[in-house]
Parts: structure tokens; C-alpha cells; sequence
């Protein structure tokens, strides 16, 4: 067990250097979020006075959970770009051909993206505190973003890395870039499910996404409420099953392939 | 106990039969060149012995394990360089390295002891804190080449390991797999250059369109593909005459561009013997050429069609 946790951590730590190294990788996960935010908080400020929008001290509280989803949908895609360039240039064979358990190979992805998800989500609260967000929920409230942000972003590459795996091409991982936007519109993410108009509000109803926001947001916007918190870890843990078992199952597929 | 042992080992891959059946005994401390043209088969079997594919008929048995049914073994025995070196370019070759010794489960302070000592071998301890995109070709060959060495293996795969290359790293590799054959390793090399094979190998095997079509020493190979031939040009003299006294010493073949050649009955040791009968008979020899078979003569004897590049150096 200690050498597996060994090779899932010397994996992971090559993978946050990856990042680091190459700020193609980086870019996504902070930059875009971030005009993001600027965009949204500069043009819907009144969106907070329309009648059924929560209550909330500014608009900032109410947008930065989605943009913090955002953030990890984007670290996913960007964990899968980087795992289909290891299967391009051969170095997933160098790992296959090495005595470790294969699933070391995609935890130790995963473990580094959930890393990176976390830098992220301190970030986005450095940059929410200095322009003014209020956590309401406290040190409570924070401490559920700070454990939702790096859990969301290794749910996200989780997909992101089946897809690697299943395709074996970075340009068809990063041709899910614009798919990210629509289906994180199509979300609470940065209005509130009540009112979107349909077909929205229905799709927002069933996408996980709505319930990972939210449950991050309830802490921002008021004090921690349980439902909203597991409604949210609920949505992780779907999106993190179906991505570990598509991993898997890509995983298998590209190694009898060969 | 064999290195590598195979028993008709196929590798299928829909209807195309990449590999068909191939028989395959390479022994303990033995280099032995997998030589073929691009798409004979080479890689696949190569993939197949490193536990990267599964074959779809025979076995095949490395460092005595089954590649299908014990496969972890396998790659604990094995050390591998795959065509292309399969490198990441952000990180450096010394992050490579301790990676790689983490990989093989090496506890962490012999690991870093092992691969300082595997750069020092290879030439790369001033760039080993460099990363791996700016190092060329001959130095990503030699990172591969001491990354598939970490873990000390028993059987070393080096797949087209000088493909690309200019001659003097190609050398480098070149002496550096002689000084670990030396060392006790069984190398399994592929190539498409002849003179890779020719010099490196113990043994030779050829493989076309996924057939083992010869295998044996390389000289025992250029021997069955006929003897060598001595061509002679005369600066001064009758042809005729000269394909007389050359008769002597074997098979004259019809004279070309003016040069009239010998095919020696006993080798190179007759080429004394040839040129003092021509001087005897009063014909002034201008330039004399001794033609040895090559790898590609006995590959267009076996499949009727040269090697793709035959003769030709790496870039």
C-alpha cells in the first residue's frame, strides 16, 4: 500500500508540474474564470434586484460558486488534454510497462488535478475577499468550498481523463472546451434555477452542476445548511463515479487494444 | 533458461495478421537484432514482449514468465526503451529519472543514488537539471536508454534505438549496449539498418510481413547468401585473358562497365593468390574490390525484395 501511495503521489506531483511548466494548462483554469467573473459581476450587478433572486450582499457572492465550478469543469478538460498528449507521445507506455497497478496511473492524475482544484478555489477566495465577497456561513463556509472545489475538479478529471484515454488525442479532449460553457449555462451556476426560463430551468433541475454550485454557495451567501451541502457532495460523487468507471473502462480498452 | 522464448506467436489485429507466428529463442547474455523493413512486424512483437499487447495465438515466455499470465514479473525483469523515446518535455532528466526509479519501487535514496550514477554513465549530468524538450535527439536516446536501466534489468529491450540519429550519437548507443551485454544484459534490439544488426548482433533474426524468414550469426547468414566476389578493373591489359586466369579461382560472371569479377571458392584468403596470377600473366590491375554478401543480399535471397533503405546510414 505505502509503494502504491508512492507511485500515486510521485505521479501526481509530475502531473502539478506539468501544470506549472506549461501555462497552456493553467491559463483555462485561472485566467477564463477569472474574465468570467469580471463579466458576469460587472454586467448583471442588477441582477441581484429581480424579484425572486436571492438575497445576497452583492452580486460577487451569488456568482463566484459558479465560477469556481467553472474553474474545475476546466481543470478536468485541461487533466485530459495533458493525459492525451502522455498517450500521444508514448509516455503512457513507458508507465504501462512499469510494475505498478494501473490505476495509479488515473489516481495519480487525479490526485494532482484535486490539488489543483484546491490552489484554484484559494485563489478565487483571495480574489473574492479583495473585491469585496462576504462568506456568510463563516469559517464553516469556507471550509466546505475549500473541500467541494478540489473534489469537483477531480470529478471533472475524471471525465476529462476518460476521454484521454478513450480518444488518445488532446485536440479531441480540447474540443469539449466549448461543451463545458454550454452545459455550465445550462446550470445554477450563474442564475438562479428559479428563474431560468424553460427548457433551461428543467436541464438545470437534472444537471449535477446546479447542486455542486449551490452547495458551495449556501455557505457563501448564508450560514452552512446541511441539504444543500450533501445535495451538492451527492452531485460530485455521481459525476466522479460515472468518470472513474468510464476511466476504467478506457483504461482496459486502450491496454487490450494495445 | 532462455532470455525470450516464443512459440508461434501471433498478433492479429482485425483480419491483418501483423505478426504470424513467430518462433523466437534468445539466450541468457546474448544481443540478438530483430531486423526487418518498416511494417514487418517488429515493433508488434516487440509490444508483445514487453507486456504492451496481448498476442492472440502462442506464448511467449521473458526472463522465464509468461507475458500473458504474469505479466507484473515480466516487467520487473525487463528495462525498455520504445521507438521515439517516449520522454515528457517539461520535466528534467533528473525528475525523469527519480520518477522512474519510484515506478520500479526503488526505496527513494537509492533511486536517487542509481539514477545520478545511470547520468554520470550516459553523459548527462550537466544536463540533467535541464528539461527534456531541449535536449536532442542523441541525448533523449540516452536518457531512454538509462531510464530502462534503473532497476538493473535482466532483459533489455531497445526498440529501433538509433533510428534518427547522427553517427556519433548513434555510436554512443552502439558502445554503450556493448558495454552492458558486457555486463551480463540479454539485448533485444530492432532495426531496419543493417549495419546495426551486423555489428551489435550475436545473432540475427529477419522478419517480413510478420514471418521469421532467417535466423542465425551474421556471418553464418552472409555465408548461405553466397561467397564473396572480387571485382577487377585493369589499367592495362586484355578482359578476355583476365576472365581466363580469374576462372581459375571460381565462377566468372559476364564483365560489366569493364570490370571483371571473381566469385572466390575460398573466400577472401584467395585474393592473393588472384592478383599474383594477374601480374604473372603481364595484365596491370588498376583497382581491386573485394564485395562481401551483405544482411541485404541475404534478405532479397529470403523474400525476394531488398530492405526498404538497405545500405542506407541513419540521418
Amino acid at each position: 500500500m505505502t509503494d502504491y501511495l508512492r507511485v500515486v503521489a510521485a505521479l501526481g506531483r509530475r502531473s502539478v508540474k506539468q501544470a506549472f511548466r506549461r501555462p497552456q494548462f493553467l491559463a483555462p483554469i485561472l485566467l477564463f474564470p477569472t474574465l468570467f467573473l469580471i463579466l458576469n459581476t460587472g454586467g448583471a450587478g442588477s441582477a441581484e434586484d429581480i424579484p425572486g433572486f436571492p438575497e445576497v450582499n452583492g452580486i460577487l457572492d451569488f456568482e463566484l460558486p459558479g465560477t469556481l465550478i467553472q474553474c474545475t469543469m476546466l481543470a478536468g478538460v485541461s487533466a485530459g488534454i495533458s493525459l492525451a498528449l502522455d498517450v500521444e507521445v508514448g509516455f503512457l507506455d513507458r508507465l504501462v510497462t512499469a510494475p505498478i497497478h494501473r490505476s495509479a496511473i488515473v489516481l495519480g492524475r487525479l490526485a494532482a488535478t484535486a490539488v489543483l482544484g484546491l490552489l484554484a478555489g484559494v485563489y478565487f477566495l483571495v480574489v473574492g475577499f479583495l473585491s469585496g465577497m462576504t462568506v456568510e456561513g463563516g469559517p464553516l463556509g469556507v471550509l466546505v468550498i475549500l473541500v467541494m472545489v478540489p473534489l469537483s475538479a477531480l470529478a471533472f478529471g475524471a471525465i476529462g481523463s476518460a476521454l484521454a484515454l478513450r480518444s488518445g488525442r488532446a485536440s479531441v479532449v480540447q474540443g469539449i472546451f466549448p461543451i463545458v460553457f454550454v452545459i455550465l449555462f445550462l446550470s445554477s451556476a450563474f442564475f438562479p434555477r428559479d428563474l431560468l426560463t424553460e427548457p433551461a430551468a428543467t436541464i438545470a433541475d437534472f444537471n449535477p452542476m446546479s447542486y455542486m454550485t449551490e452547495g458551495i454557495r449556501d455557505g457563501v451567501i448564508s450560514d452552512v445548511s446541511l441539504e444543500p451541502v450533501l445535495k451538492g457532495l451527492a452531485g460530485v460523487a455521481l459525476l466522479a463515479a460515472i468518470g472513474i468507471a468510464l476511466c476504467s473502462y478506457a483504461l482496459r480498452a486502450r491496454l487490450r487494444a494495445g | 533458461m532462455a532470455a525470450i522464448e516464443t512459440r508461434g506467436l501471433v498478433r492479429s489485429f482485425g483480419d491483418v495478421e501483423a505478426v504470424a507466428g513467430v518462433d523466437l529463442d534468445v539466450a541468457d547474455g546474448e544481443i540478438y537484432a530483430f531486423l526487418g523493413p518498416n511494417g514487418a512486424g517488429k515493433t508488434t512483437t516487440v509490444r508483445m514482449l514487453v507486456t504492451l499487447l496481448r498476442p492472440t495465438g502462442g506464448t511467449a515466455r521473458v526472463a522465464g514468465y509468461d507475458v500473458a499470465e504474469r505479466p507484473d514479473d515480466v516487467r520487473r525483469s525487463i528495462g525498455v526503451a520504445l521507438q521515439e523515446a517516449a520522454l515528457d518535455p517539461l520535466m528534467t532528466g533528473r525528475e525523469l529519472m527519480r520518477l522512474q526509479a519510484t515506478l520500479h519501487r526503488i526505496p527513494r535514496a537509492k533511486g536517487r543514488e542509481r539514477a545520478d550514477a545511470l547520468l554520470q554513465r550516459v553523459g548527462l549530468v550537466e544536463a540533467a537539471d535541464r528539461r527534456v524538450g531541449t535536449y536532442s535527439g542523441g541525448m533523449r536516446r540516452r536518457l531512454d536508454l538509462a531510464m530502462a536501466l534503473i532497476h538493473e534489468p535482466r532483459v533489455l529491450f531497445l526498440d529501433e534505438p538509433t533510428t534518427g540519429l547522427d553517427p556519433t550519437s548513434r555510436q554512443a548507443i552502439w558502445d554503450e549496449v556493448r558495454k552492458l551485454n558486457d555486463e551480463g544484459a540479454t539485448v533485444f534490439l530492432t532495426t531496419q539498418y543493417l549495419e546495426e544488426a551486423d555489428r551489435l548482433a550475436d545473432r540475427v533474426g529477419i522478419i517480413d510481413a510478420g514471418r521469421m524468414v532467417a535466423e542465425d550469426t551474421p556471418s553464418a547468414l552472409k555465408a548461405e547468401a553466397g561467397r564473396p566476389h572480387l571485382e577487377v578493373s585493369l589499367a592495362e591489359g586484355d578482359k578476355r585473358q583476365a576472365e581466363g586466369i580469374l576462372a581459375r579461382f571460381g565462377a566468372v560472371p559476364a564483365t560489366h562497365d569493364g570490370v571483371v569479377s571473381v566469385e572466390l571458392e575460398h573466400g577472401a584468403a584467395q585474393v592473393a593468390q588472384v592478383v599474383r596470377a594477374l601480374d604473372e600473366a603481364g595484365l596491370a590491375v588498376g583497382s581491386l574490390d573485394l564485395v562481401e554478401p551483405t544482411l541485404d543480399d541475404v534478405f532479397a535471397a529470403k523474400t525476394g525484395h531488398r530492405l526498404e533503405g538497405a545500405g542506407a546510414e541513419p540521418e
